[in-house]
């Protein structure tokens, strides 16, 4: 990175509240790779939820007010943490690409959005722009002996044609990410899955029933630890992992980490600026079992 | 000059909408134009007749007919003129069927521009000539391109036929995909027993010269004398000593090498004959593997021939063959499934495909006939088949049906019964495509008397659980999710273009879709031939085909072959383009544009000038367009030809 790489940064509602560790932790990565993130000056919300599924230029018109802001900061990348604000953004920029769509959308606002802007994930930044051999090359505490499951969450990478990053059945992104910052990643078969998302609270028994698949699969393939990019499927995996468990008689104890965090932790981030703190299911004993596995086996390597 | 115009009422599919006795009427007053009258039909016999009489009793020179697309009955009204003693070439058709009255419902306006049309062609043929065909001889002798079971037919009926027959073969063995086929569709009976004696008899049929192991690098000329170059690739055999006796590949120590005859399932030698059947049964050495080629030494399998045949040091060889005729057989490809991720993207080695799977459950396969799980060579107790994987699913690019996967899958689920009794095979389908003698009845019985549950619906995705698959897709019928957990996923993969099939197009200057299948020159009525003279298609080359229907055009195309070459000689197209080498500059233009070759440079007293090579000239008249100073003129559509129907039209 011989040039200072600087974005628009789009946190989301959700990043000052309920992930207030994923917002927390992306900006302190983001210090730590000399990323700069300059926050849209009131922003406001993506569209999400209810807007698109009664009116998709009232919808796009939220997402592009924002995307507006964008253009007057004078950059062409918005970066954003959340996959559902990636998912509106991108949309909207999408069916803003009809001129008759973007007219209609820009009577709703004062400013007209141009459409120049391309919104991308944190994830996609990390894994394009910074890349793998620049990563693990700033790594000081390797993730070593910790065996995780990269859950991208089931919007990250699709519809394709809309998101146009990675794989849209088996994205390697993350992937790629924790294995640069030495882990164990297991091949996690359902990296693309839905968690139940908003059914949390209409129909806690699909999210009970899907979550709980997913962690059982986690834990089929070897994995101590999910990491995940998306805040509604941190806390359906982690807040309800106990209503997962009594609704299916299981006794999951999975910690679900933001991939950001971990990149935390092998960076060397402070963990106070990572908030380690905030999830439920305590990622402490995974962090020690890989710690003590990765010492048995240098030791035993020194000993070879 | 005397004209006659022929309007045709076509019953009422012109006279519905055209008043054809007012557009008679119009073009008497078109100059030249002696006699004009309209026709009930004037394809008809009668009708015909009319017109040679007429040419006949008023001394016409030329006759326009004004009825249907010169694309139905041009050949009908050209034949006819002829009987009238005039050159064929004296016609010319006004389209006002197609072209006016099933297009457009005002009589009046049809009326008019059918009259309009009438004046264009009888402008043209003031300007027409009498052109008369060349003929030049031919080489008896056929190229057939490809040794599955169409090029097999269309060998073996041309040989008998009486024809000396150059069949190129790209593996090392003839057979193509049937030869790895377990048993048939849908009479169950086994494949190699059927194509066997059919591929002996290629073998020891005096009048077949087979190349195998050899590919079509260049080929030249036009119809009734190609010139034709095959690579012989270097087998580091030689072919004329090697006896076939397998001593080698017993003795060979290099034995991971891919074993692309039983579809990458199971490993087989370096050296290898790649099965007991094969023709020619030769051994070859796969260099990519051998330990003489990769580390310099071994030369075990040059010690045990007995017979001497290794050479290591073998190159390609480059042939010619003279024939007359092509008969292209490439066959099919089989759709790459990894393109799926959710199907596990070739992640999961219980997930196959199903040309694997008839390895897998025949005798003659890498497991003796038992069907193993790659994995762990578990016999599997419920086997999963998903139907349409690369056909009929446009986020592949693969919108087309490939037509026999819905058959064989059914067959498969039958001899997964019979191999397995207790075993349970369920098959997820789009819909059940069985359209052929005996075909639906088959899947009938896969369901009723095998216990096959078919489950309509696509599968969203294949995923490992322990050690064995979860499958989950959709009842469409009951409305709801299905999830399956299998111990061996089949997928039903489509079929695609051979790899290389526009690469050859190209060589054989014929048309490909945009799938790569080679274009025949009419869906229904010309299947077999292509737009470039002499070369004729059979099999799956031209898009999926089962086995009765390949074996059908493979002969179909040796007939036509035949047909061919039943002529003494052959009648060149006069329609073609003509280089007034006075005004020719030189510029070679035209020889760049020619899509057939068919344009070449000569030296005309140290001058360079276009040449066209009349039999090689499909006068399709791009050269005549290109050329900047009007040197290159197409017979029977010449600049003034086509310029007076431009004035006819403009200043009517």
């Amino acid at each position: 990175m011989s040039q200072a790489l600087t974005y628009a940064y789009y946190p989301g509602c959700s990043g000052l509240g309920t992930s207030r560790e994923y917002d927390q932790s992306t900006r302190a990565v983001c210090d730590a790779l000399g990323i700069g993130l300059a926050d849209i000056p009131d922003w406001s919300c993506c569209g999400s939820s209810p807007a698109h599924t009664v009116d998709h230029v009232l919808s796009a018109a939220l997402a592009a007010r924002n995307l507006a802001k964008v253009e007057a900061m004078g950059r062409d990348t918005a970066v954003t943490p959340c996959p559902s604000c990636l998912t509106n953004l991108r949309t909207a920029s999408h069916r803003m690409a009809d001129n008759a769509f973007r007219e209609r959308t820009n009577a709703l606002l004062d400013t007209p959005c141009r459409n120049t802007v391309t919104a991308k994930s944190v994830l996609q930044i990390l894994a394009e722009d910074v890349g793998l051999d620049a990563l693990a090359r700033k790594v000081v505490k390797p993730l070593a002996g910790l065996r995780v499951a990269a859950y991208y969450g089931c919007i990250m990478n699709r519809p394709p044609e809309v998101m146009r990053f990675d794989d849209h059945e088996n994205p390697m992104a993350m992937d790629g990410i924790l294995a640069a910052l030495g882990a164990d990643v297991r091949p996690f078969p359902l990296k693309v899955e839905c968690c139940g998302a908003s059914y949390g609270v209409a129909r806690r028994d699909i999210v009970a029933r899907l979550s709980g698949r997913l962690l059982a699969a986690a834990e089929d393939v070897g994995a101590e630890m999910v990491a995940t990019a998306c805040p509604l499927c941190q806390m359906n995996l982690d807040l309800r992992q106990g209503q997962i468990n009594s609704a299916g008689g299981t006794s999951h104890h999975m910690p679900v980490l933001y991939f950001t965090q971990l990149m935390g932790l092998a960076l060397g981030v402070p963990e106070e600026r990572l908030g380690l703190d905030k999830v439920c299911v305590s990622p402490r004993g995974a962090l020690r079992a890989a710690a003590e596995r990765a010492a048995a086996e240098t030791a035993k390597g020194s000993k070879a | 000059m005397k004209i006659g115009v022929f309007v045709c009422h076509c019953g009422s599919n012109i006279e519905a909408t055209v008043d054809t006795a007012s557009v008679a009427g119009t073009a008497r007053a078109f100059p030249d134009v002696a006699y004009a009258t309209d026709v009930m039909y004037s394809c008809s016999e009668p009708g015909q007749d009319g017109i040679i009489q007429a040419v006949r009793e008023k001394g016409l020179d030329g006759v326009v007919v004004a009825s249907c697309s010169p694309r139905m009955h041009e050949t009908t009204f050209r034949r006819a003129v002829e009987r009238a003693g005039l050159n064929r070439y004296m016609l010319e058709m006004a389209n006002i069927r197609e072209h006016v009255s099933w297009i457009g419902k005002d009589r009046e306006a049809n009326t008019n521009k059918a009259a309009e049309l009438v004046r264009l062609a009888v402008e043209k043929l003031r300007r027409n000539r009498a052109l008369f065909p060349k003929s030049f001889d031919i080489t008896r002798r056929v190229l057939v391109i490809g040794g599955g079971v169409a090029g097999i037919q269309a060998a073996l009926d041309c040989a008998d036929g009486g024809l000396d027959v150059v069949l190129v073969e790209k593996t090392s063995s003839i057979g193509g995909k049937m030869a790895k086929l377990d048993k048939t569709f849908p009479t169950v009976d086994c494949s190699s027993c059927i194509l066997g004696p059919k591929m002996v008899d290629v073998a020891q049929h005096e009048r077949i010269a087979l190349h195998a192991y050899a590919e079509v690098e260049e080929i030249g000329g036009y119809v009734g004398n190609f010139e034709v170059k095959i690579r012989k690739k270097a087998t580091f055999v030689d072919w004329s000593l090697c006896t076939g006796c397998g001593l080698c590949m017993e003795k060979c120590p290099s034995r991971k090498s891919h074993d692309a005859f039983n579809e990458g399932v199971g490993l087989t030698t370096a050296i290898n004959i790649p099965f007991p059947q094969a023709i020619p049964k030769k051994a070859l050495i796969d260099a990519r593997f051998c330990r003489q080629f990769l580390k310099g030494k071994c030369g075990v399998c040059a010690k045990v021939c007995p017979s001497g045949a290794i050479r290591y040091e073998m190159e390609d060889e480059v042939i010619t063959e003279k024939v007359g005729a092509i008969v292209t057989a490439t066959g099919f490809d089989l759709f790459d499934h990894t393109k799926y991720g959710e199907y596990g993207g070739g992640r999961y080695p219980d997930v196959i495909t199903s040309l694997q799977y008839e390895r897998l459950l025949s005798a003659s396969g890498p497991t003796g006939g038992h069907v193993k799980r790659p994995s762990d060579g578990r016999e599997p107790r419920t086997v999963v088949f998903v139907q349409c994987v690369g056909s009929r699913d446009t986020s592949v690019d693969r919108p087309y049906c490939s037509g026999f996967c819905c058959m064989y899958t059914a067959k498969q689920a039958i001899l997964t019964k019979d191999h397995i009794p207790e075993s349970q095979s369920y098959v997820f389908y789009m819909d059940i495509r069985a359209p052929g003698k005996l075909y639906d009845e088959f899947t009938r019985r896969a369901m009723e008397e095998y216990g096959a549950r078919y489950v309509r619906g696509r599968v969203a995705m294949i995923y490992p659980k322990g050690d064995r698959l979860l499958v989950r897709g959709a009842d469409t019928l009951m409305g709801e999710q299905v999830e399956i957990e299998a111990d061996l996923v089949v997928l039903a993969v489509g079929a695609e273009a051979a790899a290389g099939s526009p690469a050859l197009a190209e060589k054989l200057r014929i048309s490909y879709d945009k799938y790569g299948f080679f274009m025949e020159s009419h869906p229904k009525l010309r299947p077999v031939e292509t737009n470039t003279a002499g070369v004729y298609l059979a099999g799956a080359c031209q898009g999926p085909k089962d086995i009765p229907s390949s074996v059908g055009q493979g002969s179909a195309a040796a007939s036509k072959v035949l047909g061919l070459f039943s002529r003494q000689k052959l009648e060149s197209d006069p329609q073609i383009s003509q280089v007034n080498q006075r005004r020719c500059v030189g510029c070679g233009k035209c020889a760049l544009t020619c899509p057939f070759g068919a344009v070449k440079m000569i030296d005309v007293r140290g001058e360079p000038k276009a040449e066209v090579i009349e039999t090689v000239c499909q006068g399709c008249g791009i050269c005549a367009v290109t050329c900047p100073q009007g040197a290159v003129q197409l017979e029977h559509f010449t600049d003034n030809q086509i310029l007076a129907e431009v004035n006819a039209l403009c200043q009517s």
